[in-house]
């Protein structure tokens, strides 16, 4: 049982890292909150779906294709629609609100609302501290991780990293430093889709697929968001796997756990953040003006 | 002649049928009592009372939202927190609906100081972030207790407002304009009797130059939360008592976006914004279940579209077309006017400037 909620917490912990990375990447640099970012994640599971079980492609070449469609929809999104109306705060919330029931419905009229499963990439199980995990589990955990660590070199060593770190800091001088603002939040939002493509992609073969299948992960990352405080990367991991554990914890202990799981987490947020109101490693500014 | 029916009829003259937003509104409302004489269409009258319901909820989400820029994105709490309160009362202590929708209100407004009280140390995005958490946090709470709250089904069998479908209409009617009434009078930035409205808009607009001002915005702040969850309440019982049923659908998180929904499109910070935008929103939605596995898809792409070519939303977009304000006195006029009504200034500029 133990072993069982460790090992579970620390999956589901890194992929709501990885989703919750990518939300705030978007928001910290574009200021955009994009609610249709776990959509992106429902996108990518569903075109696990339709290459790996409908075509019948291999693991890898269905994972790609998954990635790279889903990141092109998000950038073509991205540009028609989001880019327009950035400066309206609200406005991108319902928009982007407005996207994500789009894709929904679309995925609806396509595959129905019934349950699907994508089949698993690799077979087998190993047994690890006594529980049985299958392969697939572990892969799934291993290439969050990877793409955990990916983004923190590509953000911390690289040139494109640092120019967008530069424009989450301050837009105007960034600009005036002759880096080209539009570009690195179109750049950011398709890194960011494209982090949503991966733990979407990851997760197909092991939860089940629905159009509605992006609601819950969405309440779960913003809530990640927040406890983490706003931007900051580290803040976002950590409070992924504090929410998760919660979730495992309530999941695997409580009578009703499935049902209340995410009430639990909330719950837990908003205690931290009635103690901390700027999250576990946001940076407070007293009287910033937002 | 100068007797108070005539003065009264000169004031409304003066400031209803000269103000074009105004006269329009004055006498949409007045249509809206001609309704049932129209048609005795049970199902139209149900959509009717639906949107006088939702008009009253999306109004008090303005009213937080909109005015004070406290971002609720979890403004089902308040609507559910009544819908269940007054359920709860009706069925255990056989309460009238006279009686439940009232105490639901004001269960509403201490849910509203609940949430409310988060937003005196958060600020911005943190805050809209957290009131999301709220209704999904009572969903597991009554999903923890089905015994007493239904679980699942919720409660059903609650006593309705009346036998008459059009007393329940008139009903909801009277409520939704007499609360629009007093929510547009309360976020009234010219108003010389109420100064929620003023301040309101400082605390939006800048709270810290609010504070410096001398305004205490923490209880403004909790003032917006308790008013919007009042009205928010009525809109819940109201509900409740109407459908007959509070189920934990009151609290799902596409319930609390739809306010904002109408809001957005109607126009934001205006009260009649998000009342125009639920009167065309939510009839096209019920008109869309002709084509039910296409409605949802038409409807986010309507939304889509309205917010790509009018971002500031329907009313104020037509408002700034058919009203100019005078630039001398501030008095708002029609824009076919060439001079003010009042101080005859040219309210355009003429010539290679206009």
């Amino acid at each position: 049982m133990f072993e069982a909620i460790l090992i579970n917490g620390a999956m589901l912990g890194g992929i709501y890292a990885l989703l919750a990375l990518g939300f705030s990447l978007i928001f910290g640099v574009a200021k955009i909150i994009n609610l249709a970012h776990t959509a992106f994640y429902m996108l990518a599971a569903y075109a696990i779906f339709t290459s790996a079980h409908l075509l019948g492609l291999s693991a890898i070449p269905s994972i790609a294709l998954s990635v790279v469609l889903t990141t092109l929809i998000g950038i073509g999104t991205y540009k028609l629609f989001i880019e327009r109306v950035r400066e309206h705060e609200t406005t991108v919330l319902i928009l982007t609100l407005a996207l994500a029931l789009v894709f929904q419905e679309c995925m609806l009229l396509a595959f129905g609302g019934h349950f699907l499963g994508a089949p698993s990439f690799v077979s087998g199980y190993v047994e690890l501290l006594g529980v049985r995990v299958s392969n697939q589990h572990l892969l799934t955990f291993g290439v969050v991780l990877a793409s955990l660590f990916g983004i923190w070199v590509l953000l911390s060593k690289s040139k494109l990293g640092i120019a967008i770190r530069a424009v989450a800091q301050d837009r105007e001088i960034a600009n005036l430093m002759g880096i080209n603002v539009g570009r690195m939040c179109l750049m950011t939002m398709a890194i960011a889709v494209a982090m949503a493509a991966i733990s979407g992609a990851m997760v197909a073969p092991i939860f089940v697929l629905e159009p509605r299948m992006w609601m819950y992960p969405l309440i779960m990352i913003l809530a990640v968001v927040v406890l983490g405080g706003l931007g900051s990367i580290k803040g976002s991991v950590a409070a992924a796997f504090i929410l998760a554990y919660t979730e495992t914890l309530v999941v695997f202990l409580v009578p009703v756990g499935s049902f209340i799981k995410g009430a639990v987490a909330l719950a837990v947020m908003v205690a931290v953040l009635l103690i901390r109101p700027e999250g576990l490693f946001g940076v407070a500014f007293e009287e910033e003006r937002l | 002649m100068e007797g108070h029916a005539w003065r009264l009829y000169k004031s409304f003259q003066g400031e209803i049928l000269a103000i074009p937003g105004r006269a329009i509104a004055f006498f949409f409302l007045l249509s809206l009592f001609f309704v049932p004489l129209v048609t005795g269409n049970p199902y139209v009258l149900r959509i009717f009372i639906f949107a006088n319901i939702f008009a009253i909820y999306a109004a008090s989400w303005d009213l937080l939202s909109g005015f004070t820029g406290q971002m609720n994105l979890g403004h089902a709490t308040f609507f559910g927190v009544a819908a269940y309160t007054a359920a709860l009362l009706n069925l255990n202590l056989g309460l009238p609906p006279e009686a439940t929708i009232p105490i639901g209100a004001l269960v509403a407004v201490l849910a509203g100081l609940i949430v409310g009280i988060p937003a005196l140390r958060l600020r911005g995005h943190y805050l809209a972030l957290v009131t999301l958490a709220f209704p999904i946090i009572l969903t597991g709470i009554v999903f923890a207790f089905p015994d007493f709250t239904g679980g699942e089904l919720g409660l059903y069998g609650i006593s309705p407002l009346s036998d008459s479908r059009v007393c329940v209409y008139y009903l909801s009617l009277v409520v939704m304009i007499a609360s629009a009434l007093i929510m547009w009078k309360l976020t009234d930035a010219k108003s010389t009797f109420v100064r929620t409205g003023l301040i309101f808009h400082a605390i939006r607009e800048d709270e810290i130059t609010a504070r410096a001002s001398g305004i205490n915005t923490t209880k403004y702040k909790l003032l917006a939360f308790s008013i919007s969850g009042f009205f928010a309440g009525v809109a819940g019982g109201l509900s409740a008592h109407f459908i007959g049923i509070a189920g934990p659908s009151n609290f799902a998180l596409l319930f609390s976006f739809q306010p904002i929904i109408w809001t957005i499109f109607g126009g934001i910070a205006t009260i009649y914004g998000p009342i125009t935008g639920v009167y065309i929103l939510f009839p096209l939605m019920e008109s869309l279940r002709v084509v039910p596995e296409l409605r949802m898809l038409i409807f986010a792409l309507i939304v889509i579209f309205v917010l790509l070519f009018m971002p500031e939303g329907l009313t104020t977009r037509l408002r700034d077309k058919i009203e100019i304000e005078c630039p001398r006195c501030k008095l708002t006029n029609i824009a076919t006017r060439r001079y003010c009504r009042a101080c005859n200034a040219p309210l355009r500029l003429e010539g290679r400037y206009s």
